[in-house]
């Protein structure tokens, strides 16, 4: 990143509360996103440890449905082809719901009966009892997939929107926020060296009227001297005059 | 069309040698649709690789199923495709077989996931 990067904008009163502004909003935009992360967060570390929860558990469902699927085969013999040609329509289906979390939105899996069982008559001479068991178990062993399928979900899109708004958290962090505070900086800078400018201009005005008043009140009084010269020599006569005249009397 | 597929249930669909299929079918989650296709594949010893690939990708681009099973072993043999494919829907879910214990060091999420817990809650 370049230390000296900054907006290119002109440095003015007006842009300095433009950039003012802009900064106040960054730094609250920043503080919603990393509260928002949080809470993202906390989710994800919820349905992590769910997940991890999950899968033990899918574990053992799962033997225990593979050894009822053993039992059944042992008692009414291979049944495997008769089952996969004999398939037809869903029983098990799955609705999907929105949840929102801190405006994410999960979908949420969910299964449900549709229709009847395409295998009612299946294990009717014999074997009925691990049939139905078997049957039982890969239910439960569905509706279980079907939760790990939800956090599983959540899980992937939490994670994906964990990652967009810290990238966005750091990018105002360390690259909008400093960039506006250099800017606002640059033009505090320029707005104080504009009034040393101001400042001085002024000064030199003032030295400069006060140089042609000082020149002005020289030639006045000079004038004024020279003026009082005169009378002084008109007075002088005048009162020789004055004299002059006591003298005719 | 995405509006009525919403409504609509979706499917599950099973990828996984024959025990693991004939039992979910039993379950009752196995569909025929109307070309003929059926939403799950039965994997045996002398399956080619190219195929299960083709048949995930195949069931990833129906937009009727929401879930894809898939057994551990085999989704070992198209890690790949499976690392590849990280849209939220369908979820990829990786599940024991009767003949391999489940590995949770080799599933796509537990790894991604992986650091972010202690290591000893993998070990069960």
């Amino acid at each position: 990143m370049s230390g000296k990067d900054k907006l290119a904008i002109f440095p003015s009163r007006g842009a300095q509360m433009l950039i003012k502004g802009r900064l106040a909003g960054a730094q609250k935009g920043h503080g919603l996103l990393k509260k928002k992360a949080d809470a993202l967060q906390v989710r994800f570390r919820m349905i992590l440890s769910k997940i991890i929860e999950t899968k033990t558990l899918m574990g053992e469902v799962m033997k225990e449905a593979a050894f009822s699927l053993a039992e059944a085969k042992f008692t009414t013999g291979d049944f495997n082809q008769v089952v996969l040609q004999n398939v037809t329509k869903a029983q098990i289906k799955i609705r999907s719901k929105k949840d929102n979390v801190a405006g994410v939105t999960l979908p949420i899996f969910e299964s449900y009966q549709d229709g009847s069982d395409t295998y009612e008559l299946a294990g009717l001479a014999r074997g009925g009892q691990q049939l139905s068991k078997l049957k039982k178990n890969f239910q439960s062993a569905v509706k279980l997939l079907v939760e790990l399928a939800s956090l599983q979900t959540s899980f992937v899109t939490l994670d994906e929107v964990i990652k967009i708004t810290n990238r966005r958290v750091n990018a105002i962090e360390h690259v909008i926020i400093p960039r506006l505070e250099r800017t606002l900086a640059y033009i505090i800078s320029e707005l104080d060296e504009l009034e040393r400018e101001e400042f001085y201009r002024l000064k030199k005005i003032q030295d400069k009227k006060k140089i042609i008043k000082d020149k002005a009140e020289a030639k006045k009084a000079l004038m004024l001297a020279a003026n009082r010269d005169q009378d002084m020599r008109d007075s002088v006569a005048n009162l020789l005059d004055e004299g002059d005249e006591d003298l005719l009397f | 069309m995405a509006l009525q597929a919403a409504v609509k249930g979706k499917l599950i669909s099973v990828i996984g040698d024959e025990d693991t299929c004939v039992g979910f079918l039993l379950g009752g989650i196995g569909e025929i649709n109307k070309n003929r296709h059926p939403n799950f594949m039965v994997v045996d010893k002398n399956t080619p690789v190219s195929e299960i690939e083709e048949c995930f990708k195949r069931f990833v681009k129906r937009d009727d199923i929401d879930i894809i099973l898939i057994n551990q072993n085999v989704a070992e043999l198209i890690r790949h495709v499976i690392d590849s494919h990280t849209a939220p829907v369908p979820a990829v879910l990786e599940i024991p077989s009767k003949d391999h214990p489940y590995d949770a060091s080799k599933d796509s999420i537990l790894r991604r996931a992986k650091g972010m817990f202690n290591p000893d809650d993998l070990v069960h």
